[in-house]
């Protein structure tokens, strides 16, 4: 697991995470992160997608001229975002009035076409696939994240209308984090989103910086003792 | 030059085989899910209607008892809605109308108003808002029960003066920090319940 595929696990979660260091698909990411709740329905939708995108594109890799690669990804994209939320209006009904809105908003998320370009046209499918789920998943990681300060700034929540995703049994899943909480606004506004999001990526700049020099103050000791 | 205009053309091809081939994979599923999708619209809708006219108490075929109602200033709409009929044996139960309230804190709340033959309120639904994620969106019926208040109320109860938010020196609170959204909402449905009382017999004369 430490070859290729922890190497892309590890980009997609950490190292090149779409939201906090490619800064792609900061459109849907800022304007649906109000609640967890939300940003895991994106997430979710966005996960779907980019798999879906990925391997299609890794697929088709030696049938899509170089010129014109970038249409054909646009066309790949939309044709899988128009046929997902078809069948999922068609089939899971329940999960599309839900979800519903988060759908065509993956169009205009710029990570997906990101990953074609980067990384599935130029590797096998396996890879791809895996390259997709994880780039996914981390950016859902930063959806739900910004998702619960934004909640729980903005209205005093954690996991509000969790019924909507999960179904009736899922109402007491709410927690109420701050009691008679009068509310704050700017959270659940676009500043907020910016504001959380430009702090979640200055927290992981300081967690890389501290790792950084940890790694060469261990490289320093170990030179030195090989000089001893 | 030659070489150019050959590869240019190789190019175009395959793109259009490619847009060929996806526009025909998105039709044919659109064909394949456009009944279902369609059922499952009108279950949808029917369960909205149910909501607020219990399906016991009528019996006629709901959502094919419609009236085309043209743009309305009470009922704040612009372009042509729906009114679904209830009848029970062809009496008259109540009526389904869309109404719009232009006025909310971020642009129109479109609400679904049922309302018995009496002119007494089944119930209100918001189908549609914008309103402040939550400040102004306890107006949906997931979020608070404030508008289930509005059941069996009717113009003279409370009297026509008392169609407002407490906060104006009506009836009905308003929210902690928000008062223009269910300021909105009030004066939506006390039109719409005007708009019934002006053409209560136009509302459900039968189709011919």
């Amino acid at each position: 697991m430490n070859g290729i595929y922890g190497s892309i696990i590890r980009e997609g979660l950490w190292k090149n995470n779409p939201a906090l260091v490619q800064l792609l698909g900061l459109c849907p990411l800022l304007a649906v992160s109000n609640t967890v709740i939300n940003g895991l329905g994106l997430g979710l939708a966005t996960i779907l997608t980019l798999v879906a995108s990925n391997g299609l594109v890794s697929l088709l890799r030696k049938q899509i001229p170089d010129e014109a690669r970038l249409p054909v990804f646009v066309l790949i994209i939309a044709s899988i975002v128009t046929i997902i939320e078809l069948l999922m209006n068609a089939w899971f009904h329940e999960l599309y009035l839900i979800l519903g809105i988060f759908i065509p908003l993956i169009v205009t998320n710029c990570a997906i076409t990101g990953r074609a370009e980067a990384f599935a046209a130029r590797n096998p499918v396996g890879p791809a696939l895996v390259d997709g789920l994880m780039m996914g998943l981390g950016f859902t990681a930063v959806l739900v994240l910004l998702g619960a300060i934004r909640e729980v700034i903005g209205q005093g929540t954690l996991f509000s209308e969790a019924h909507l995703m999960f179904g009736e049994s899922a109402r007491h899943f709410t927690i109420v984090i701050i009691d008679d909480y009068r509310g704050f606004l700017m959270a659940l506004l676009p500043p907020g989103a910016f504001i959380g999001l430009g702090l979640i990526v200055a927290l992981k700049n300081v967690i890389d910086a501290r790792q950084k020099t940890k790694l060469a103050i261990i490289e320093n000791t170990i030179r030195a003792e090989a000089v001893a | 030059m030659k070489a150019i205009y050959s590869q240019i053309i190789r190019v175009g091809l395959i793109l259009a085989v490619f847009a060929i081939v996806a526009t025909s994979l998105v039709t044919l599923t659109e064909e394949n899910t456009h009944d279902k999708i369609l059922d499952n619209e009108r279950q949808t809708l029917l369960n909205a209607i149910n909501v607020l006219v219990n399906h016991n108490n009528y019996n006629n075929d709901i959502l094919a008892d419609t009236l085309i109602l043209g743009s309305n200033k009470l009922l704040g709409t612009r372009e042509t809605t729906i009114a679904y009929r209830a009848r029970l044996d062809s009496k008259p139960i109540a009526v389904i109308l869309t109404a719009i309230a232009p006025d909310g804190y971020n642009g129109n709340i479109k609400l679904l108003v049922g309302i018995n033959y009496d002119g007494s309120l089944a119930g209100v639904r918001v189908i549609s808002h914008k309103e402040t994620p939550g400040l102004g969106d306890k107006i949906n019926e997931k979020k608070a029960d404030w508008i289930l208040k509005f059941n069996n109320l009717s113009l003279q109860n409370p009297e026509l003066s008392k169609w407002k938010v407490k906060k104006d020196g009506g009836h009905f609170d308003q929210f902690t920090g928000a008062t223009i959204t269910p300021r909105a909402v009030v004066t939506a449905v006390k039109k719409a319940l005007q708009y019934f009382d002006q053409r209560r017999d136009a509302l459900f004369e039968e189709a011919k």
